[in-house]
């Protein structure tokens, strides 16, 4: 053990406090909590927890957020590939300008598009569906999506693609059986970003969802203005959204570090 | 060496198409608001460029554009050092590197209300952790919905929480990536640490930190779930960063006109400042 290993255990203790205050809060009665200081959960209760478990309101919400969760993983990543492959290996008309517009609706606030997605998603009668928020949410994950896999490919030499082409391959075949196998690791990062800035984004999700869509972080607010300042039943709603993302992360974590370079050292 | 091939175009038809349809129809509706005024009833009339007169003459959106820049000028002043100390001082390799950066990812995904919901429960002066050890262990007068100072240090603190990881993982990535035979090398040399870092570490960190910045600026200035939440954008208005105060005008006033010429100031300056930085990080390389 070296004597500068000290900075980051002392970072990640930093970082574990909240998420700590969070999980023992959602382990207390709404009375401890409010009575007063307790390091420690003194009446240990699963009350909170039994109660998201058995209302509907509380757990679709967590169904709802991990469907379009998923659905624009899934549509953001299989888009994103071919234009990857584009863009690494291609020159075409507009094409430097084309990437750099895409990064540009990263800058975008999404406070700037709330009310005109509220509108545009009404319009086109998909307010309060799971595949409006999948959609809204590939403005950002797209661009996202598309900069990790162009990194990662550009990591792969041209010769595996001439090779396969000399061997008889069709262009799709190849893509699907050699090529995409070969990157499989950027795949993986560009689905887990997607899945974090999706899960944990709130604004535009909450404009376009009322009731049949609702994610589980809008039921939050909703529930804590509704029914009193319940700060149990918050942290332990709180403490579950941690958890897919806990899990996630596992997957690729030895991709974490290359993952959050883009692919780019 | 890439091809010329303009069938490409077919291979980024869908993205192009999927993100168009995300940015450009709700930019036009911006747009269309930004030069319109409106008093109800769809009706809609011509107003030219008086509302971006309006705001960019306005107090109120100078101070919000001021506390903006305070914002990401502090984060960025703490985050990037922080995070590449922490970086430096991480292990190269072993059983606890992947234990490490996973718990360092984690504040990342958690959803942005929960950040701030969580941090507010963290920060209750008689019942939440931090709170109350300020007050009552240290005795700190420490209340952040009373004082102006707390709530700006609790929401900085707050982002250096969620966010300094981000930096950490992306100045690991340069560090990981750098051979050993440049550290012997400089062993031979007998060259400093802080030499070390200037001329190895540092350039080979160059681009994941333009990465690391560039991010930084953009999120930290649309920031607006997490402040709002822990906050509301006070005591007063002294947290009321930009994208809190449009929305104010734009859902709490329902002034579209207004509301839409700011996006579009504040779309501007985000896109201006971003490729200010790009160019000037990556100006060495073009030379």
């Amino acid at each position: 053990m070296q004597k500068r290993s000290i900075v980051p255990i002392v970072y990640i203790l930093f970082l574990m406090l909240p998420i700590y205050w969070l999980v023992a809060m959602s382990f207390k009665t709404t009375n401890e909590i409010l009575s007063g200081f307790s390091l420690f959960p003194q009446s240990f209760t699963l009350e909170n927890y039994t109660t998201i478990f058995t209302d509907p309101s509380w757990y679709w919400g967590y169904i709802n957020s991990i469907l379009y969760v998923t659905i624009n993983t899934v549509i953001s990543v299989a888009v994103a590939l071919p234009a990857a492959y584009a863009f690494s290996r291609y020159r075409f008309l507009g094409d430097k300008q084309l990437f750099f517009w895409l990064l540009t609706n990263r800058m975008a606030p999404a406070a700037v598009f709330a009310l005109p997605f509220f509108q545009l998603y009404s319009a086109v009668e998909l307010f309060d569906t799971h595949l409006a928020v999948a959609l809204a949410h590939c403005l950002f994950n797209i661009p996202l999506a598309v900069w990790i896999l162009e990194g990662f490919m550009g990591g792969v030499p041209k010769e595996l693609d001439e090779t396969a082409f000399v061997d008889g391959y069709s262009f799709p075949r190849f893509f699907a059986t050699i090529f995409v196998p070969s990157i499989k690791a950027g795949v993986g990062v560009a689905a887990f970003f997607c899945f974090m800035f999706s899960w944990v984004e709130l604004l535009l999700a909450k404009t376009l969802t009322a009731v049949a869509a609702k994610p589980i972080a809008a039921t939050m607010t909703k529930t804590a203005s509704s029914a009193g300042y319940e700060l149990g039943l918050l942290a332990a709603a709180g403490t579950l959204t941690i958890i897919p993302g806990a899990i996630v992360i596992w997957f690729v974590r030895n991709y974490i570090a290359k993952g959050f370079a883009m692919g780019r050292v | 060496m890439k091809t010329e091939n303009q069938k490409a175009w077919f291979f980024v038809l869908p993205v192009l198409l999927l993100v168009a349809f995300n940015a450009l129809i709700p930019m036009m509706t911006v747009v269309n608001y930004s030069v319109q005024e409106t008093f109800g009833d769809n009706v809609f009339f011509w107003q030219g460029l008086d509302w971006f007169q309006q705001i960019l003459r306005s107090d109120r959106f100078h101070a919000a554009l001021g506390r903006q820049f305070l914002f990401t000028f502090l984060i960025l002043i703490i985050e990037v050092p922080l995070g590449i100390a922490i970086a430096l001082s991480m292990p190269r390799s072993g059983f606890w590197v992947p234990v490490c950066l996973v718990l360092m990812a984690l504040p990342m995904l958690i959803p942005w209300n929960v950040v701030g919901a969580m941090w507010n429960i963290f920060t209750l002066p008689d019942i939440g952790l931090l709170g109350y050890f300020l007050n009552h262990v240290l005795g700190i007068n420490y209340d952040m919905t009373q004082d102006p100072i707390a709530a700006w240090v609790t929401i900085v603190t707050m982002d250096v929480w969620h966010w300094t990881s981000l930096v950490v993982l992306l100045a690991y990535a340069g560090l990981v990536s750098i051979p050993d035979a440049y550290y012997q090398a400089a062993k031979i040399d007998g060259a400093s640490n802080w030499a070390v870092f200037r001329f190895i570490q540092l350039p080979k960190m160059k681009t994941v930190l333009t990465i690391a910045i560039l991010l930084r600026f953009m999120d930290s200035f649309n920031i607006y779930t997490e402040p709002f939440v822990l906050t509301g954008g006070g005591p007063g208005n002294s947290t009321t960063l930009l994208s809190i105060d449009l929305v104010k005008i734009a859902l709490g006033q329902f002034d579209l006109g207004p509301a839409a010429a700011m996006s579009l100031i504040y779309f501007a300056i985000t896109l201006l400042v971003s490729w200010l930085f790009y160019t000037l990080m990556t100006k060495d390389d073009l030379n």
